[in-house]
């Protein structure tokens, strides 16, 4: 398959690993930011064939895991009310909220189903117009236009039973927060080679530039990473700090820029709460008013729950690169997919989870 | 319609529930039950809902079935036969073995490329008969019917079981009909029941596999889910897959005549490969170790589950066979499945280790070792 199999290659990845192995001289500290990429590293024990020095922590890139509960607690709401029907992506039926989680509204008679785009939701709305039809608007960057569009469509049709329920997120301010944390270890980030086909360089080179860290935008299988992780080690090897674009067969300098202007217009930057970690400013995206009948937190009157999450978990820890999932006591015991603690251990892309999934036989 | 039943049979099939039996696979909750400081201190920010209701992930093959298995039906119907909790019931009457299987289908839509719900209702059957070596020899088939069905679509789902039946040399000696209203059903669900005879000298089941054992897989997995999820509403992809839905019992056959030195077979349905190894990883008490590069995948099968984010070992077969097998035997083993049409992609894809008891372990391209898991669930599609 084109664009898959070069980049799973191990006649291609042999070369690079040996290549890090060659250049590296001290330990370095590096941070995958999406949790897609956690997934391949743990998937393919990349972190097992690089050499000591170069450490791999988990960024907090993960969207299932950092919607906070109160977002998970008025889906559950709104999906228990008669005569709606709630449309999420997959991974998010699994994830708890403070009593339930979409599964269980599903099975106490909750219409609630799973789309692999917002359009689907509106197709539903379409066939459906006496029903309410919500859809779980998260995601960071990467699912920000496709939502965006969404709303924008339904706004052009019309539609009085479509809303959605946002909580974007914005991958720059949480780095921000985290190099800005007097505990940060990351000496270098594989930036979200998705998030950036979206939103282009230039957030990373303001980043890079103003904390002096070396940044590259790095792809999703085991060959972007090593290369990625080569790239990122030859620019701390040699005191450089700069943004370079590994996954440019997908990422173009400006970005994708019809998907950054739909988000424009539907979209303004506001605070975020982000699960695990608290609030980030201006570190989300809400409805722009023009679009407030499509808000679902107008449309349904589901109060703001201010829901107290005790931070025993060490979710926030993990999800800021200062631990690694099995430094926690509670890990693959207490806490494993059945029974989550915290929500990277839901989300295939957690990092807990893949930990769990793919690590245990150590 | 009425049929003689066995006078004596030792026990139920096990395919009443989910099929595993790991005990360690069974959701525990101590947090909830134990309140220790230190447990205290780690109090579930998140706590899962307790399960008091039966959720869609209990059907899926997975962790949540076993749970189900462990905590209802076995409880409920502790014996012998079941709780060795292979595909099949083996069951003796008069000296006579016997291997005994039930399995429900619900598959929607009805009908799809290389199949439909009456063949493989058929099929199905008969791969539960066989992964136990029996021949398979008369089935049962109750239709539960909605309200409002086509009696057109009856007839084409009747017609396709028998010839189904036919071309596998079984017969359909009783059956049941039930009509639900309207809303109740899903069109149309069907039960069959299988009994075949078992030969002298056979005895597979899946807690015999040693380490040092070969692991041989049939063919091109994830073709039959691959299938049905390219027909459902929403998914907006063609593709030229086509269901492998097809009866195993002539290939088990030319297996077991080139040598009986077979231990134990499955046939990855639900869970896919990695919930049919994990069982018999877990059952036998031993450990598996994979080669990612030898386990066949179409590519049309590989493109669509990178598309929808999904792992291929996990998607279901219908027409697919994993046989654990004497390593000295497995050359011929495999060279009788490769003169077999159902058989000619047939592959070593790994072998039996001491290490790592209870886990499915895979050696991926870059030299290095994962955990194949059993999923809790099912699949759910990543966001992005």
């Amino acid at each position: 398959m084109k664009y898959i199999d070069e980049y799973r290659d191990a006649s291609l990845a042999r070369p690079l690993i040996a290549e890090i192995a060659k250049r590296v001289t001290r330990h370095w500290v590096l941070m995958e930011i999406c949790g897609g990429q956690t997934h391949t590293l743990m998937r393919y024990g990349i972190d097992e064939v690089l050499p000591a020095q170069v450490e791999l922590v988990h960024g907090p890139g993960c969207p299932v895991c950092v919607t906070p509960l109160e977002v998970i607690d008025k889906a559950l709401a709104i999906a228990s009310m008669p005569n709606v029907t709630l449309v999420s992506y997959g991974d998010m039926l699994r994830v708890p909220g403070s009593h339930s989680d979409l599964f269980h509204v599903k099975a106490n008679g909750g219409d609630v189903r799973v789309a692999y785009s917002p359009m689907e939701a509106l197709r539903i709305a379409r066939a459906n117009p006496t029903r309410q039809v919500v859809f779980l608007g998260i995601g960071f960057e990467t699912t920000a236009p496709a939502n965006a569009m969404a709303v924008w469509q339904a706004a052009r049709e019309g539609l009085k039973n479509f809303s959605m329920l946002v909580s974007q997120v914005l991958v720059p301010p949480a780095l921000r927060m985290l190099l800005e944390s007097p505990q940060h270890r990351v000496q270098g980030f594989i930036a979200p080679g998705h998030v950036c086909t979206v939103m282009g360089l230039q957030e990373y080179v303001d980043l890079s530039r103003d904390f002096h860290v070396p940044v590259v935008v790095g792809g999703f299988e085991p060959v972007d990473l090593l290369e990625a992780i080569s790239m990122l080690v030859a620019q701390l090897e040699e005191g450089r700090a700069e943004v370079e674009n590994q996954y440019a067969r997908s990422v173009a300098r400006e970005g994708n820029r019809p998907a950054q202007q739909i988000m424009a217009k539907v979209f303004e930057v506001c605070d975020r709460k982000w699960r695990g970690i608290g609030v980030i400013p201006r570190s989300g995206l809400k409805l722009r008013e023009e679009f407030s009948a499509f808000d679902a937190e107008k449309v349904f009157d589901v109060a703001a729950q201010d829901t107290d999450e005790p931070a025993e978990c060490i979710s926030a820890l993990v999800l800021q690169g200062l631990k690694k999932p099995p430094d926690c006591p509670a890990f693959g015991e207490r806490c494993t997919p059945e029974n989550p603690l915290g929500a990277p251990m839901v989300s295939s892309e957690g990092a807990c989870a893949a930990y769990y999934q793919y690590r245990r036989h150590h | 319609m009425k049929s003689a039943k066995p006078e004596n049979t030792e026990g139920l099939t096990s395919n009443l529930g989910p099929r595993t039996s790991d005990p360690a696979s069974i959701a525990r909750d101590p947090a909830r039950q134990t309140s220790n400081s230190s447990l205290e201190q780690l109090a579930c920010p998140v706590p899962l809902p307790a399960r008091d209701k039966v959720l869609l992930g209990h059907g899926s093959g997975g962790r949540l079935s076993a749970e189900l298995l462990q905590k209802v039906f076995l409880p409920a119907f502790q014996n012998p036969t079941l709780n060795s909790l292979n595909d099949q019931a083996l069951i003796s009457v008069d000296g006579v073995r016997l291997a005994f299987t039930t399995d429900s289908f619900v598959v929607k839509p009805l009908f799809f490329p290389g199949g439909d719900i009456g063949s493989l209702a058929v099929n199905g059957t008969i791969n539960d008969l066989a992964m136990g070596g029996a021949e398979p020899m008369f089935l049962s088939a109750a239709f539960i019917l909605e309200e409002g069905l086509p009696l057109e679509t009856l007839a084409r789902v009747a017609e396709s079981l028998s010839r189904a039946a036919q071309e596998a040399g079984v017969v359909v000696v009783t059956g049941d009909t039930k009509v639900v209203e309207r809303g109740k059903g899903d069109g149309l669900f069907i039960n069959t029941s299988g009994i075949g005879r078992v030969l002298p000298g056979i005895n597979l089941s899946a807690d015999q596999a040693r380490p040092g054992d070969r692991i041989i897989l049939s063919g091109s997995i994830g073709d039959h889910g691959i299938t049905i999820l390219s027909q459902r509403e929403g998914l907006e992809f063609e593709s030229a897959i086509m269901s492998d839905c097809a009866a195993l019992h002539t290939l088990v056959a030319a297996m077991l005549e080139a040598s009986p030195a077979i231990r134990c077979m499955r046939d990855p349905t639900r869970g896919g490969l990695s919930s049919a190894l994990n069982e018999i990883a877990a059952q036998s008490r031993v450990g598996m170790e994979l080669e990612e590069a030898t386990i066949p995948i179409q590519e049309a099968v590989r493109g669509a589950c990178e598309l929808l984010g999904l792992d291929p070992l996990y998607v279901a077969n219908e027409g697919k066979l994993v046989a654990i097998v004497d390593p000295a035997h497995a050359e011929g083993i495999l060279a009788a499945m490769h003169s077999h049409p159902l058989g000619k992609q047939a592959r070593i894809i790994g072998r039996v280790t001491q290490a790592n008891a209870g886990l499915v372990t895979m050696r991926t391209s870059l030299g290095t070792t994962r955990i194949v898991d059993m999923l809790s669930g099912d699949q759910l599609p990543r966001i992005c």
